[in-house]
C-alpha cells in the first residue's frame, strides 16, 4: 500500500512543506513520477472538465425545457445581441462540446489515468508503474488538449459544432458549420493529443501489470478492477492509432485540402468544394473503428470496481470470477468488429449491416453473462454495507441493466433503433448510463483502500 | 443494507414498468405506423421490449430482494462463501445464447424488407437533400429524369397510396438522413452516392419528412411535408405542378448544379 520512493503527498506536504525547495516542490507535485501523484492530477483536472461539461449540459438543458426563452444571467453576458437567447448555432457548439469534454476529457482520463495510475501499483503490489517517466508524460500531453479545446471556445465562429462524431463533410468543408473554421481545426488537434496521452497510458498499464505482479499475484488472481483496466489499456492500444490516423486525415483535409472524405461535386452554401474524389463514409467507418472499442474503455474498469466493491462489502468472493474474466475478454475481442452497428442507416451496404447485426447480437452474450448473473448473486451474500461508498454499486447495476450493456439492450439496437424515432432516448440512456460509472468511481474513492486490502 | 435504500432500488423496475404503462396513453409513443413493412420493425420492438423487461425486471426484484433479506444488521448467520456453481453458469450462458441466436435470426427477414429486397418499379421521384431543405424532382410527364419536363417541388413529398414507392436520395452537400416516422423508413442521404428508399403506405394524409442526422445549425428545422394520396390525386397534383411550372417559363426551383 505504501510507495518507498516517494511520501505520500498529505503527509508529505505536512511534513516536508516550510522548507522545501522549489526544485523539489516541483518533482514531487506537478513533474511528479509517482503513479499516485500523477493519479490525483489526472483525478482533478478531469473534475474540473467535469464541471465544464456539465455546464454545457445545463445550456443544453436549458433550451430543452424552455425553447427560444432567454437565458437568466449567462444569456446577458454571453448573447445580449439575441435577446440572451441560445441560438441555434451557440447549441449545436453546445452539444458537440458537452459530449466531446466528457468522452475524451472526463470518463476515459478518469477511468484510465486517475483509477488505473493510483490504483494499478497498489492492487497488484509493484512499487510503481512500469514507466513512471512516461506515466508523467501522459498526464502533461494532456494539456496542450485542454489548452487548445479551451482556446477553440473563443476563435471566431466558436468552437466545434459538427457533432462530437465530427462527421465529413460537415466537419471538414469550410462555411458548412458556423464553427467549421478555426475551431474544427482546434479540435482535432486537440484529440490528437488525447491520443498520444492515452497511448503512452495505455502501454504503461499493460506492462506494469503483465510484468510487476507480486509473487504469487497471478494473473487469475487479479482484482476485477485491474482486469478492467487492463483490457481498457488493450483496447486503447489497438483502437486508438486509427481514429489517431483518421484525425490526421481529417486535419490534412481541412488545411491542406486533401480529400480523404471529400467527394465530387460538393455545393455548399451555393459555392463548389475544389477537393474531391473521397468517401464520407471512410471516416464513420474509422471513427466507431474507435469509438465503439471506446465504449469498453469508459465502462470496463468501472465493472470491474463495481464488481470488488460489491464482493468485498457482501464479504463473498465474487460468484463466477473466472466466467467474468473470460466474458470481458470476449467483450474486448468481439468489440472490434460490432463498430458497424453505428452506421445501420449510414449508406453501407445493407449485406454488411446484417453482418454487423450478427456481431452485435453476439457481443451481448458476454455482457449479459456478465451483468445479468455475477452481481446479483454476488448480492446475494449478506450484505452487511451501511458504508456510503458501497450505496453507488447497486445504483450502477439498476442503471445499466436499464440503459446500456447486455441482454437489455443490444437487439433492440440492432435491428430497429435507428428506423424507430427513439434516438433520443437512447442518447440520454447511455448517458445516464455512463454517469453512474463516473458517480460511483468517484464516490468509491473512500472506499477503495479498504476495498483493495479486504 | 437499509430498507430505505432497498426500497429506493424497488422503485427502479417500479417506476421504469409504470413509466412504460403510462406512456402510450400519454402520447409518448411509436407514431402511428402507415406502412406495408412497419409492423414487422414495431412488432420486433415489442417482442424485445417483453424480453428484455422480464429480464430487467426479475434481475431488479433480484437484487431488492438480496438487499432487503441479508441485511447485515438483522442477519444473524455467519457469512458462507461459495465459490461459483458450474451448472448454474453453464446454464445461464446458454439460455441467453439461445436467445441471441433466436433474434439474430428472427429479425433478418425485417431487415432485409427494408433495406435489401428493392421493388422492381421504376424511380417516382428523386430527393436531393440541402442545408436544410428537400429538394424533390419527379421524372415529368415523359417518365424520364434531366428532361425539361422534370416537376420540381420543395419539401413536398407526394406519393400515392398503396403502391410500392422507389425513391433516390441524393445529398449536396453534406450528411443528411431521411427519415419518415410513420412509414418506419430512415436512410441517410451521402453526398457522392444515389441511395435507393422504397417503401408502400396504406393510409393517406399528411405525414412528417424530417432530417435525423446533424447537418448544421439549421438542423431543427429541416422539416418537409409527406402527402398520400389517391392515383388520382396524386397525378391530378403532379399535372398541376408541372402546369404551374410550365406557365412561369422556368423551373420553379433551378438547379444548382
Amino acid at each position: 500500500m505504501s510507495s518507498p520512493a516517494v511520501p505520500h503527498p498529505h503527509a508529505g506536504a505536512a511534513a516536508a512543506a516550510p522548507a522545501m525547495p522549489v526544485a523539489k516542490f516541483l518533482a514531487t507535485y506537478v513533474f511528479s513520477r509517482d503513479h499516485k501523484v500523477i493519479g490525483l492530477q489526472f483525478l482533478f483536472s478531469t473534475l474540473l472538465w467535469f464541471i465544464v461539461g456539465g455546464l454545457l449540459a445545463l445550456a443544453v438543458r436549458w433550451q430543452l425545457a424552455f425553447p427560444w426563452q432567454g437565458m437568466p444571467i449567462v444569456g446577458r453576458l454571453l448573447f445580449s445581441a439575441e435577446g440572451n437567447q441560445i441560438s441555434p448555432e451557440f447549441y449545436t457548439m453546445l452539444f458537440t462540446m458537452h459530449a466531446t469534454v466528457m468522452i475524451f476529457f472526463v470518463i476515459i482520463p478518469i477511468l484510465a489515468g486517475a483509477f488505473g495510475n493510483f490504483l494499478i501499483p497498489l492492487m497488484i503490489g509493484a512499487d510503481d508503474m512500469a514507466f513512471p517517466t512516461l506515466n508523467m508524460l501522459s498526464y502533461w500531453v494532456m494539456w496542450p488538449a485542454f489548452v487548445l479545446m479551451t482556446i477553440s471556445f473563443f476563435v471566431p465562429g466558436g468552437a466545434s459544432a459538427a457533432g462530437w462524431t465530427g462527421y465529413p463533410p460537415l466537419s471538414v468543408t469550410h462555411g458548412a458549420a458556423p464553427a467549421s473554421h478555426a475551431g474544427q481545426t482546434l479540435w482535432v488537434l486537440a484529440l490528437v493529443f488525447v491520443g498520444i496521452s492515452s497511448m503512452m497510458g495505455s502501454v504503461n498499464y499493460m506492462t506494469t501489470i503483465i510484468q510487476m505482479r507480486a509473487p504469487g499475484m497471478t494473473m487469475f488472481r487479479l482484482p476485477m478492477t485491474i482486469w478492467g483496466m487492463f483490457i481498457t489499456a488493450v483496447l486503447q492500444a489497438f483502437a486508438l492509432p486509427v481514429l489517431t490516423a483518421a484525425l490526421f486525415m481529417q486535419l490534412l483535409d481541412r488545411t491542406v485540402r486533401t480529400g480523404f472524405f471529400i467527394p465530387e461535386g460538393l455545393v455548399i452554401n451555393n459555392e463548389g468544394v475544389a477537393a474531391g474524389g473521397g468517401q464520407p463514409l471512410l471516416w464513420q467507418h474509422l471513427f466507431w473503428f474507435y469509438s465503439h472499442p471506446a465504449v469498453y474503455i469508459m465502462i470496463l474498469p468501472a465493472m470491474g470496481m463495481v464488481s470488488d466493491i460489491i464482493s468485498c462489502f457482501a464479504r463473498k468472493p465474487l460468484f463466477g470470477y473466472k466466467p467474468m474474466v473470460y466474458s470481458i475478454c470476449g467483450i474486448a475481442g468481439l468489440g472490434f468488429i460490432v463498430w458497424g452497428h453505428h452506421m445501420f442507416m449510414s449508406g453501407m451496404n445493407p449485406a454488411l449491416g446484417a453482418m454487423f447485426m450478427v456481431s452485435t447480437i453476439m457481443i451481448a452474450l458476454p455482457s449479459a453473462v456478465r451483468h445479468s448473473t455475477g452481481w446479483p448473486r454476488c448480492g446475494a451474500a449478506r450484505s452487511s454495507s451501511r458504508r456510503p461508498c458501497c450505496l453507488p454499486c447497486p445504483s450502477y447495476r439498476c442503471s445499466s441493466s436499464v440503459g446500456c450493456p447486455g441482454f437489455s439492450w443490444r437487439p433492440r439496437r440492432s435491428t430497429f433503433s435507428s428506423t424507430i424515432p427513439i434516438s433520443s432516448w437512447r442518447t440520454s440512456t447511455m448517458c445516464c448510463s455512463a454517469a453512474p460509472p463516473s458517480a460511483c468511481s468517484a464516490a468509491s474513492i473512500s472506499g477503495f483502500p479498504r476495498c483493495s486490502a479486504a | 443494507m437499509n430498507k430505505f435504500w432497498c426500497l429506493l432500488f424497488l422503485a427502479v423496475p417500479v417506476l421504469g414498468v409504470a413509466a412504460f404503462a403510462w406512456a402510450p396513453g400519454a402520447g409518448y409513443w411509436l407514431p402511428r405506423d402507415i406502412s406495408d413493412h412497419g409492423w414487422q420493425i414495431d412488432h420486433l420492438f415489442y417482442f424485445v421490449l417483453t424480453l428484455t423487461g422480464a429480464v430487467f425486471v426479475a434481475t431488479e426484484l433480484a437484487l431488492f430482494w438480496f438487499a432487503w433479506k441479508y441485511d447485515g444488521r438483522t442477519n444473524t448467520q455467519p457469512v458462507r462463501f461459495t465459490h461459483g456453481s458450474h451448472d448454474v453458469e453453464v446454464l445461464w450462458t446458454l439460455a441467453p445464447a439461445a436467445t441471441l441466436v433466436f433474434i439474430a435470426i428472427y429479425q433478418m427477414n425485417a431487415w432485409a424488407d427494408v433495406k435489401m429486397r428493392q421493388p422492381d418499379v421504376p424511380v417516382l421521384a428523386e430527393v436531393t437533400a440541402r442545408q436544410f431543405e428537400w429538394r424533390i424532382r419527379y421524372p415529368g410527364a415523359d417518365g424520364r429524369f434531366d428532361t425539361l419536363d422534370d416537376v420540381h417541388v420543395v419539401n413536398d413529398l407526394h406519393v400515392p397510396v398503396d403502391r410500392d414507392i422507389l425513391i433516390t436520395l441524393k445529398s449536396q452537400d453534406v450528411l443528411h438522413s431521411f427519415f419518415l416516422p410513420n412509414l418506419r423508413i430512415k436512410q441517410d442521404a451521402v453526398p457522392g452516392m444515389k441511395i435507393p428508399v422504397w417503401f408502400r403506405a396504406r393510409d393517406v394524409g399528411e405525414f412528417d419528412l424530417v432530417c435525423a442526422e446533424l447537418c448544421g445549425w439549421g438542423h431543427y428545422k429541416m422539416k418537409g411535408r409527406l402527402t398520400v394520396q389517391s392515383a388520382s390525386a396524386f397525378e391530378q397534383w403532379l399535372a398541376e405542378t408541372a402546369a404551374a411550372q410550365e406557365a412561369t417559363q422556368e423551373p420553379e426551383v433551378e438547379e444548382s448544379e
